[in-house]
């Protein structure tokens, strides 16, 4: 799916980058984690004595890693607060919410976590919350759900725990974070204009005005020279197979399925080969020197993609020569 | 004016596997960095800068993750520097660190190169597609796969050059007990037995993924005066070219030849191949080691296959290669380079332990990144330069 | 050390740039206006060192393509910071400093339009305990001046006087995406947004790039009647963490400023995303209040992510070339919440030596 119209001066499309982040925790973000697996709060206490939640994973004087764990109160005072009138994806709550720092009681140093009221005017420094533990807990920073307001008759302050932190069975060593952002990739308006030609059958490429060799796709800049290619070259669809690989590898993302040819193809009349596939013909039967000729997809099914060309295929003419194309190499 | 004497005077990796489960990514750098610190004899509060290397974000999905891991890094209340050159950014790092002491400006640096790969899969994050393109892209190998060709086609290499290299690579790794890779069956015949992956190179002539880190401790003359085995810096060089480019040579790129006559001349070397004693190059897939031995002058071009089937790069060779296992045999890929350079100032302290080449005076480390396109080196040597 | 001053500047900021995310041709141009403020070409750099973002581009080695620029036969002498563009300038001054080069040209890009770019800024926190909440960049901003009004340090009004003083000089700035002051009333009288701040108080989403030219001694003087002579560049970070910080301080500003000599400081472009933050580094830094601050208009008015920082250096420099100071300062931040921090203390010659 893409995005544009012939008003616009270069093409765009979206593009989605998306991980399921696999994070081994070490020790001490481990026993904070499996703290609140457990429904608890676990706080380190440094070498300064400072009980800090999180726990620093090292001791900011001593820098040995911290090991003194104490468990704290899941209740605690805002000490500072920000409205969030519009939330963005992965946030606590897609509903206006603010974010709060709270201290719990029995730390010295707040936590950062959603704070769930309906407007400003019910968040206010040093009001009293606790923490809203989520039901099924996985050992993650989203088993606190948010913190919510204590009621001012509720309120009671707890001096949490001074005591180590409880032993934790079946500690929590990993945590699976999903990222996923999504960006407007544009092509720059060489490569647009290659694009748009594309869309129309034809393979358009420019002449760098410095040295004089043909880019397709064209470039903004030479890569030699740094000055824009301009004169317009339309090029053949036939060219030589310079080098390429059998990709024999699976892999997360792929979108073509191995094994396959990938191939530098070099356009007559081209100065730089692109990559592209090698089809009609067994891989093993592939050449260096090939000469080869574009299949073009059905023209109903053309945009303003490379993908219009379904693959090259050999045209059957005699390998040319390695001396007419080494300088590619 | 003239550049201010520095040295290495502290090595520290760590152990490098396929998941380092055991640690977070503040932990994984701090085993790396408290053995170049304890190598040095000094702590954390003695460093007065630090410099940070790492490929792209996308790896551990975090953006410029030193900042979160400043405090466990000890570099609160000082300077840092967050470098990213592609794969050759290990080696880039360090030569950043040291510019830091060459100019005077602190006499005591500490770097460390990071890689937690298991975090996400490198396949996945090199081969995001782009919109409009064909998307045949298929990760390192795949892109580095072509060139290899061309390579064998110009120089009419024999197909077992690379098994030779890789089993070579694999064996000395076994020397190193840090290396990720410690398979001692492997032979020529187990690497052309095994699976052709991107067509011409088989799955164990590539480097693994690993989780690792790699620091450095690099001083200014005074401090490493302290040093009993201080590793002198004796050229370091950057060298950058497009990734593609009309009639670019991507088998013997003009960045790698005029980075290393760049290097050479720097460190009054005329033969590389007699006055290097030993070198770490950066060889992710085993061809590349015949192809950077031409790159970088230890052979005339098409001759470089020639030293490495003729066993000149092993350890008891005429100029031993990777004898810490290489890239092939542990490759946490922001730290890869960072251990190239590493391992070359471990040799010539006489610190490499079983994977130690007699007598090392100077050595090479190298890395490349990109679509071979960004060069780093460095050579070090047991003696302070111009003595 | 050596004598380096800052001898070219060229920007561009916008709204929205429809171009690629390599900025490609965008950088094509400001290469171009650095080489006829010097009379130099290419040939005559001798280091090159970008600043930029992965993950602001969206994909792995978004800096590999922007090389092609320079034009990189012969290869060149490179380098690339996954940062702002002051401290790709750091790195160039380090390299001449150790004698290897003499002339550097710096850049950096960024199109933060291609994203959302505060939430994507939320992969800059703790991966376990903070970026599975998603705080926005707005939202660490809105903890950070509510500590600071709950404190007494400042008020909305000085806020708005940050924010009413920027928009007013952003008049005269070209490059501006944002500009139009009123009176401090009137933007008191705005609605609050992300409480308690109000949109002028947040720097506007912005695409750019920028480039930076620093040479040593003659070739510096050969270039430019008034160099700005670099007398001092520092940067510290403070740790991340949003609980063991202060946040109405930022000692990294301070510790940085300690070290530089800011006596006689005429002019001083502060890299402020937030109205509050320019009170903390004003504070920080220990700036007089004659000293002027951000007649650019400043982060608040156009803050392209990556050259932001590095622009407040040219912004100032400029000021030295044209004669209408004879010492400056330029700041850069990176990070949530002013973490690290740059001071760049620039002078004409003779003055701050």
């Amino acid at each position: 799916m893409f995005y544009f119209t012939s008003m616009s001066r270069t093409l765009s499309a979206p593009v989605t980058v998306a991980f399921d982040y696999t994070r081994s925790t070490g020790p001490v973000l481990g026993r904070f984690l499996s703290g609140l697996r457990d429904g608890l709060v676990v706080g380190g206490r440094t070498s300064e004595g400072t009980v800090v939640v999180p726990p620093p994973e090292f001791d900011p004087v001593t820098h040995a890693a911290v090991d003194d764990f104490v468990e704290v109160a899941d209740t605690g005072i805002v000490t500072s607060w920000t409205w969030v009138p519009e939330p963005v994806e992965g946030q606590p709550f897609d509903r206006p919410f603010a974010f709060a720092l709270v201290s719990l009681d029995g730390a010295d140093t707040p936590l950062l976590h959603a704070l769930d009221v309906a407007s400003p005017g019910e968040v206010s420094t040093g009001m009293r919350v606790r923490v809203r533990w989520r039901e099924e807990r996985v050992g993650a920073i989203t088993d606190i759900e948010c913190f919510e307001p204590v009621a001012a008759e509720a309120a009671e302050v707890s001096t949490g725990s001074t005591g180590g932190a409880r032993e934790t069975l079946d500690p929590v060593t990993g945590i699976v974070v999903p990222i996923e952002l999504d960006y407007l990739y544009a092509a720059s308006p060489e490569e647009s204009l290659f694009y748009r030609s594309l869309a129309e059958g034809r393979l358009v490429g420019q002449r760098c005005p410095t040295c004089g060799k043909v880019y397709i796709p064209p470039r903004s800049a030479c890569p030699s020279d740094g000055t824009p290619t301009a004169e317009e070259v339309e090029l053949p669809d036939s060219g030589t197979v310079t080098t390429f690989c059998i990709v024999n590898v699976p892999f997360l993302g792929q979108r073509i399925t191995p094994p396959y040819v990938s191939a530098y193809v070099l356009l007559d009349g081209a100065d730089i080969a692109f990559l592209h596939l090698i089809l009609d013909i067994p891989a093993e039967k592939v050449r260096m020197g090939m000469r080869v000729k574009a299949v073009w997809k059905p023209r109903n099914e053309w945009g303003t993609t490379i993908e219009n060309i379904s693959h090259f295929a050999p045209t059957g003419e005699p390998d040319a020569d390695f001396e007419t194309y080494k300088q590619h190499l | 004016m003239a550049k201010q004497p520095a040295a290495v005077i502290g090595v520290g990796q760590t152990h490098h596997r396929a998941k380092r489960e055991d640690v977070s990514m503040a932990g994984l750098c701090r085993e790396a960095m408290d053995r170049a610190l304890e190598d040095a004899g000094m702590g954390l509060d003695e460093v007065d800068a630090v410099v940070v290397g790492k490929a792209p974000d996308l790896f551990e999905g975090v953006m410029m993750p030193e900042l979160f891991l400043a405090e466990a890094l000890g570099a609160a209340g000082k300077p840092l520097l967050r470098v990213h050159t592609a794969g050759s950014v290990g080696g880039s790092t360090a030569i950043v660190a040291a510019s830091l002491v060459q100019a005077g400006v602190h006499r005591t640096v500490l770097t460390v190169a990071f890689e937690k790969q298991s975090e996400s899969n490198a396949m996945w994050a090199l081969s995001v597609p782009i919109p409009f393109s064909m998307p045949v892209h298929a990760g390192a190998g795949g892109y580095f796969a072509p060139h290899v060709r061309s390579y064998i086609r110009r120089s009419g290499a024999p197909g077992h050059v690379g098994a030779i290299v890789a089993a070579k690579d694999r064996q000395n790794a076994l020397k190193n007990p840090y290396a990720h890779l410690r398979n001692p069956d492997t032979t020529v015949e187990s690497v052309l037995a095994s699976q052709m992956l991107w067509d011409p190179i088989r799955y164990d002539e590539t480097c693994p993924s690993s989780d690792g880190a790699c620091a450095l401790v690099i001083a200014a003359e005074d401090v490493a005066a302290g040093s009993p085995d201080p590793a002198w810096i004796h050229g370091t060089v950057m060298r950058s070219e497009a990734t593609s480019a009309a009639e670019r040579d991507q088998v013997n790129p003009q960045a790698s030849r005029d980075a290393a006559a760049a290097l050479w001349k720097q460190a009054g070397i005329i033969s590389p191949v007699d006055e290097i004693d030993v070198a770490e190059i950066y060889v992710p897939f085993s061809w590349f080691e015949p192809m950077w031995l031409e790159s970088l002058g230890f052979a005339a071009e098409g001759e470089g296959w020639r030293l490495s089937e003729s066993g000149a790069t092993a350890m008891d060779g005429r100029i031993p290669v990777n004898c810490s296992g290489g890239v092939l045999s542990s490759n946490p890929i922001g730290a890869s380079g960072m251990l190239r350079f590493g391992e070359a100032a471990l040799q010539v302290r006489g610190a490499a332990g079983e994977h130690q080449v007699d007598g090392a005076r100077r050595a090479l480390g190298h890395a490349y990144g990109g679509g071979s396109q960004f060069f780093a080196m460095w050579v070090v040597g047991s003696e302070r330069p111009g003595t | 050390m050596r004598d380096v001053a800052v001898v070219g500047f060229a920007q561009r900021q916008l709204a929205h740039f429809d171009g690629s995310p390599t900025c490609v041709e965008l950088l094509v141009p400001l290469f171009a206006e650095c080489y006829e403020q010097t009379g130099w070409t290419r040939h005559d750099i001798g280091f090159w060192c970008s600043g930029s973002s992965d993950y602001l581009a969206g994909r792995s080695f978004s800096f590999v393509q922007a090389v092609d620029a320079i034009g990189v036969m012969p290869p060149v002498n490179e380098s690339h910071v996954e940062m702002d563009l002051a401290w790709a300038m750091y790195e160039a001054w380090l390299k001449i400093q150790t004698g290897e080069v003499d002339t550097a040209l710096v850049y950096a890009f960024g199109k933060s339009s291609a994203g959302v770019l505060r939430r994507t800024l939320a992969l800059q926190l703790d991966p376990y305990t903070m970026t599975p909440l998603w705080p926005d960049t707005v939202s660490l901003a809105g903890l950070q001046a509510r500590e600071g009004i709950d404190a007494g340090l400042w008020d909305e009004r000085a806020m708005a006087e940050v924010a009413n003083r920027s928009l007013t000089d952003a008049e005269t700035n070209e490059y501006a995406i944002r500009k139009g002051g009123s009176s401090v009333a009137e933007l008191l009288a705005r609605p609050m947004y992300a409480d308690p701040l109000r949109k002028h108080d947040c720097a506007p989403v912005t695409d750019g790039a920028a480039a930076l030219v620093i040479a040593a001694e003659d070739r510096a003087r050969e270039v430019c009647d008034r160099p700005a002579w670099i007398r001092s560049l520092t940067h510290v970070v403070d740790p991340l963490s949003l609980g063991t910080r202060d946040l109405t301080r930022s000692p990294s500003a301070r510790q940085a400023a300690a070290a530089s000599d800011l006596s006689g400081v005429e002019v001083a472009e502060l890299h402020a995303p937030f109205s509050h933050q320019e009170l903390i580094l004003r504070a920080e830094l220990g700036l007089p209040g004659d000293v002027r601050v951000n007649p650019s208009g400043g982060a608040l008015v156009s803050n392209p992510m990556f050259s932001a920082g590095g622009i407040r250096i040219g912004e100032a420099a400029r000021r030295i070339w044209s004669g209408e100071a004879d010492k400056v300062l330029g700041h850069a931040t990176s990070g949530p919440a002013l973490q690290q921090n740059l001071v760049c203390v620039m002078a004409t010659d003779g003055q701050g030596e």
